[in-house]
C-alpha cells in the first residue's frame, strides 16, 4: 500500500508481506477450523436425520415437549447477537473504540441470556425426568426408549452448542480487554473479525437446530 | 484524516485493505430478513404440509444461512479462496450427509417399518 518503505506496523509478523496477507491469511485459518466444525455438528445432524426417520413417532412425541417459545425467544437472541458482533467488527474497522466496546459488551450479554434460557429449559427437563438416564420417565410416550433416543441427540447437540457459546463467551471477554487497552486499531483488528467468524458460525448452528429439535413435527396433535 | 473515512470503504486509508466496510443498512436489513424468516419457519411448522414440513423448515434455516455467511462473515466480499473453502466445506457435508442417507434409504422396505 502507500509508503512501501514506511515502518513496519508492530502487528506485522515478518513473513508476510503486509497486514492486508496477514489478515487473509487468519481469516483463511478460521475457515479451515470452520469447515471441521461443520462436519462435527454434521455427523450429529446426519445421526438425527437417520434415528428420526426410523422412528418418527417416538421423535415426534418427545420434540412435542420442547419449549417453542423459549426456543423461539433464543433464536431471536442469537441472531441479535450475530448483529451486535457484526457491529463490533464494523465499529473496530472504523477504530471507534466506545462503540467497540458496546457491540462487544452486547454481544456478550445476549450470549449470557441465551445461556440462562438454556438452562431454564434444561432444568425443566430435569424436573420431568426427560434427561435420559435410569431417571428417565416419559410415560404419555407409546415408544419412551425410543424418545430417550431423541432426547438424547437433544442434549449432545444443544449441549455442544453451548459449549461453543461459552467459549464464544470468552473470546468477546478477551477482545472487550484488548479493544479496552486500545489495541485495535483501523489497521489492525483481526482478532475481531476472526473471532466474529466463529461466533457468527455458533449462531447457523443454532439456526438449524432450532427448526430440527423444536418445530418440524409440531403440527397436529400426538397420538398417544 | 477525515477524508480517509470515504476512502475507507475502498482500498485506501490506514484500514485493512482485505476488509470489506459494510454500510451498518446492510446489516440491519439482514437482521430484519433473519427474524422475519424466523417468525415465517415457527408459523410454517403449526401448519400441517405433511412432507413439506420438512423440506420447508430446511429450505428456511438454509436461507437464514446463507444471509449469515454472505453478509454478517463478508464471505461476498471474500476472496475466492475463502469462497474455495467454504465451498469444500458444504461439499464435504454433503458427501456425509448424502452417502450415509443414500446407504440407509436403499436398505429396503423392511427397513422403515419401525415407529
Amino acid at each position: 500500500m502507500a509508503g512501501a518503505h514506511a515502518t513496519q506496523h508492530p502487528k506485522l509478523q515478518h513473513h508476510f508481506d503486509n497486514l492486508d496477507q496477514q489478515f487473509e491469511a487468519s481469516a483463511l485459518g478460521m475457515w479451515l477450523f470452520l469447515v471441521t466444525e461443520i462436519l462435527f455438528f454434521g455427523g450429529l445432524f446426519a445421526a438425527y436425520t437417520i434415528y428420526r426417520l426410523m422412528y418418527p413417532r417416538a421423535f415426534a412425541e418427545a420434540s412435542h415437549e420442547l419449549d417453542v417459545v423459549l426456543g423461539g425467544v433464543n433464536t431471536a437472541v442469537l441472531i441479535g447477537s450475530s448483529l451486535t458482533m457484526a457491529m463490533a467488527v464494523w465499529a473496530a474497522q472504523l477504530g471507534k473504540r466506545g462503540k467497540q466496546l458496546l457491540f462487544l459488551g452486547l454481544t456478550m450479554a445476549l450470549g449470557l441470556v441465551f445461556l440462562g434460557i438454556k438452562a431454564v429449559e434444561y432444568s425443566h427437563k430435569f424436573e420431568h425426568g426427560l434427561v435420559p438416564g435410569p431417571d428417565f420417565r416419559f410415560e404419555s410416550a407409546h415408544d419412551p426408549g425410543h424418545s430417550q433416543l431423541f432426547f438424547s441427540l437433544y442434549f449432545v447437540m444443544t449441549g455442544l452448542h453451548a459449549v461453543h457459546m461459552i467459549v464464544g463467551i470468552g473470546l468477546m471477554a478477551v477482545l472487550f480487554v484488548m479493544a479496552f487497552k486500545g489495541r485495535f486499531t483501523r489497521a489492525y483488528h483481526t482478532p475481531v473479525e476472526v473471532s466474529g467468524l466463529y461466533w457468527h458460525f455458533v449462531d447457523i448452528v443454532w439456526i438449524f437446530l432450532f427448526p430440527l429439535l423444536y418445530l418440524i413435527d409440531r403440527h397436529g396433535p400426538v397420538v398417544h | 484524516m477525515a477524508h480517509e473515512m470515504t476512502a475507507a470503504a475502498g482500498n485506501g486509508g490506514e484500514m485493512q485493505g482485505a476488509t470489506h466496510l459494510v454500510p451498518i443498512r446492510v446489516y440491519l436489513t439482514i437482521f430484519s430478513l433473519l427474524m422475519v424468516l424466523t417468525a415465517v419457519t415457527v408459523g410454517a411448522s403449526f401448519v400441517d404440509l405433511g412432507p413439506a414440513n420438512t423440506l420447508v423448515a430446511v429450505v428456511i434455516a438454509v436461507t437464514k444461512m446463507m444471509l449469515v455467511i454472505l453478509y454478517f462473515m463478508h464471505v461476498r466480499y471474500s476472496s475466492r479462496l475463502t469462497w474455495a473453502v467454504v465451498g469444500g466445506g458444504f461439499f464435504w457435508l454433503a458427501i456425509l450427509l448424502l452417502l450415509t442417507l443414500g446407504d440407509y434409504l436403499t436398505r429396503g422396505p423392511g427397513w422403515l417399518r419401525y415407529g
